[in-house]
């Protein structure tokens, strides 16, 4: 029982790395709340059902839904955002709430109102034995997905030159453009990255979830959750958070499902209290 | 230049006329519909498949009854009560509807109904199934073609039981019909000796993942689970509880939405082995039923739903119901009287509206999900004909 809840929780908060990693190098890079962050996910799964439906194969959408989205929001960016960063927030949230709404008309009008599903491909279809509790592998799969973006993650920022580039700018942006570095390119290539993330977490999820219009405004809350938990702009405090809110959303459903709708809200009320800026602000 | 001006000025002029004319003509010969359906959102689809099938109803009479037109005016309920009944006041004081029908919520049904008692608008109920709108709530005005939550699950207590069934668990969404549904098999199950070992109410509508839940429900040990949900979150959870198994411990039950044909191309196997019950399967055998599910299928193609098959009954319900009057709706009371007397043979079967509620008496179907060559179908197991609706408390 025990393990069936924690790979359960691991899951979750995974999919709501994927998701707030992206709205946070975004936030941190650009002063940016995309409030079209959830939109862009649901491109993923989108376009993911697309490609699934005309190649009937799980890993072609797997691998180009994320670069399609990416590419969305390569010309986001170049239409869009550019023109919005750092000035009054007023601006940037009616700009991106707009987005939205164009967002979820537009799928509706490709895609049509029915809610669809994507299935998991045949070597992940079936469930596994852990510890006598049957476990669907297509879960660990999703597992293994967010570890495997959080080792490269760490590593491109961490590591790379690319990545101390990214992380100068977040800390400050104009001295890391009197020295040199052409910001604007970091910004376009890391929006785009944080663009294909959040089509990757649709993509991968699903198949668990499914695909419908209207996903957007519930992954949107809930990574904006992540987000003032984790503190914006921080990449340790996306991972923090997501696993926080994961595990207290999923215990919470198991041993206290009535409140199972507030649990986590009564979770991000009690760490602002104690943490006003979230756990690793880098405001 | 003047001469020009005053040209314009009296074409202008004349076009007004015309349309005011030609405006307040068909005022005095159509027989208006008002549609209050969510046309935007989650449950679009739902408002679609009613209007769909309420237009190939109309169609085949080419939109006319004895002699005069019929006119569908659709006002988008967008599943808000405040909202949809702003729309509802619209098209009864400014558009003037004979007749209004629709509302897939609940919630919403509930919102509008004072008001059309107040202007003696025929009201029909083409979906939303709160128990009350035909019991505490009922009128003469409003007649339900839908079903009750409690008419539906009700009879799904004995069948179960004596399937085999001795122990259930319930799982559904936190809302209003949600409880409804559960409560009424749950009534029903216990008194046939069944007993319910747990019962869990997920946010409505905000439940992605069951996962949480399924680990319970797998380890409560209950012979059954009787569920229900509609759109993303039935799919989401037939297709979650197959890759956790549940299906290998215990049988997964419940209210026939769950699968909807709207919903089994997403599921695909994972439906398999579910029993269900509904007012209506797209595999009923009669003639009514082949022939309509044919002609949605080359107008719309896809099949048709239960929603769709609750529009077209309403269609024909308006139909036979104007013919009854020779087409002179002009006396509202009469007009709501003659609809509650209606006696159609739909797709679903046999359809009477009870005097004592204004609930329609349907059959309902159990149906279990197999395969086939076109993949899962709902296979019906049983029919328990002329279900009603308690409707205790209702003075009509």
């Amino acid at each position: 029982m025990l393990i069936t809840e924690i790979l359960n929780a691991l899951q979750f908060s995974m999919t709501l790395f994927l998701l707030s990693i992206g709205l946070t190098i975004v936030f941190g890079l650009m002063k940016i709340v995309n409030l079209a962050h959830g939109t862009l996910y649901m491109l993923g799964a989108y376009l993911g059902l697309s490609i699934w439906t005309f190649s009937n194969s799980f890993w072609l959408a797997f691998f180009f839904a994320p670069l399609a989205t990416a590419l969305i929001g390569a010309i986001l960016y170049s239409c869009l955002f550019k023109f919005i960063q750092r000035v009054d927030p007023m601006r940037q949230v009616l700009l991106t709430f707009g987005l939205i709404y164009v967002g979820l008309d537009s799928v509706r009008l490709l895609w049509g109102s029915m809610s669809h599903s994507i299935s998991a491909p045949e070597l992940l279809s079936n469930s596994i034995q852990i510890v006598g509790e049957t476990y669907p592998t297509y879960r660990l799969f999703v597992i293994f997905v967010g570890l495997f973006v959080l080792v490269v993650l760490y590593f491109l920022l961490e590591k790379s030159k690319m990545g101390a580039m990214v992380r100068a700018s977040v800390d400050d942006h104009e001295t890391t453009q009197m020295l040199g570095i052409n910001t604007n390119k970091i910004l376009f290539y890391s929006f785009s990255l944080g663009c294909g993330l959040a089509g990757l977490a649709g993509v991968t999820v699903a198949p668990i979830v499914g695909v419908e219009a209207g996903m957007d405004m519930e992954v949107l809350v809930l990574t904006l959750i992540v987000v003032v938990v984790g503190g914006p702009g921080s990449l340790k405090g996306a991972l923090v958070g997501s696993l926080l809110i994961g595990f207290i959303d999923t215990f919470g459903k198991v041993f206290f499902p009535e409140l199972a709708l507030i649990t986590m809200y009564a979770a991000m009320a009690l760490i602002l209290i104690f943490k006003p800026d979230g756990m690793y602000s880098k405001l | 230049m003047g001469a020009l001006v005053s040209m314009k000025y009296k074409i202008f002029l004349m076009i007004i006329v015309f349309i005011l004319f030609t405006s307040s003509l068909s005022k005095a010969e159509n027989i208006k519909i008002g549609l209050l359906l969510p046309y935007s959102g989650a449950v679009a689809i739902i408002g679609e498949e009613i209007t769909n099938a309420l237009e190939l109803a109309f169609e085949e009479v080419n939109f006319e009854v004895s002699g005069r037109k019929l006119e569908i005016i659709r006002a988008d309920s967008e599943y808000k009560p405040n909202i949809a009944l702003k729309k509802a006041r619209e098209l009864i004081s400014s558009e003037k509807v004979d007749i209004l029908a629709g509302t897939v919520s609940s919630s919403v049904a509930l919102a509008v109904r004072d008001l059309v008692v107040a202007t003696k608008t025929p009201f029909i109920v083409a979906n939303a199934g709160a128990n009350q709108i035909t019991r505490e709530k009922c009128s003469k005005y409003i007649i339900r073609v839908s079903f009750s939550n409690h008419q539906i699950n009700a009879p799904m207590g004995p069948w179960l039981s004596n399937y085999g069934i001795k122990t259930a668990f319930l799982l559904s969404a936190n809302y209003a019909a949600g409880k409804e549904q559960m409560a009424a098999f749950k009534n029903t199950f216990e008194e046939s000796g069944g007993k319910i070992v747990g019962e869990e109410y997920t946010p409505h509508r905000k439940t992605k993942d069951f996962g949480p839940y399924l680990g319970r429900i797998k380890n409560s040990g209950a012979d059954a689970v009787y569920v229900f949900y509609a759109g993303g979150e039935a799919i989401n959870f037939i297709k979650q509880a197959h890759s956790f198994g549940l299906s290998d411990v215990m049988k997964i039950t419940g209210a026939g939405w769950t699968t909807s044909p709207l919903f089994i191309p997403a599921q695909k196997e994972s439906a398999l082995g579910f029993i269900g019950i509904l007012n209506y399967v797209p595999s009923i055998e009669t003639d009514v039923n082949k022939n309509f599910k044919r002609m949605y299928q080359e107008k719309y193609g896809r099949i048709a739903s239960e929603f769709a098959v609750q529009g077209y009954d309403v269609g024909k319900m308006i139909i036979e119901a104007v013919q009854s009057l020779s087409g002179n709706t002009s006396d509202k009371n009469l007009l709501a009287e003659k609809l509650s007397k209606v006696s159609i043979l739909g797709p679903r079967g046999r359809l009477d509206i009870d005097p004592k509620t204004n609930n329609v008496i349907q059959n309902m179907y159990v149906f279990e999900v197999v395969n086939s060559d076109e993949g899962p179908i709902l296979k019906v197991l049983d029919k328990i004909e002329a279900v009603k609706d308690p409707g205790t408390n209702c003075l009509l």
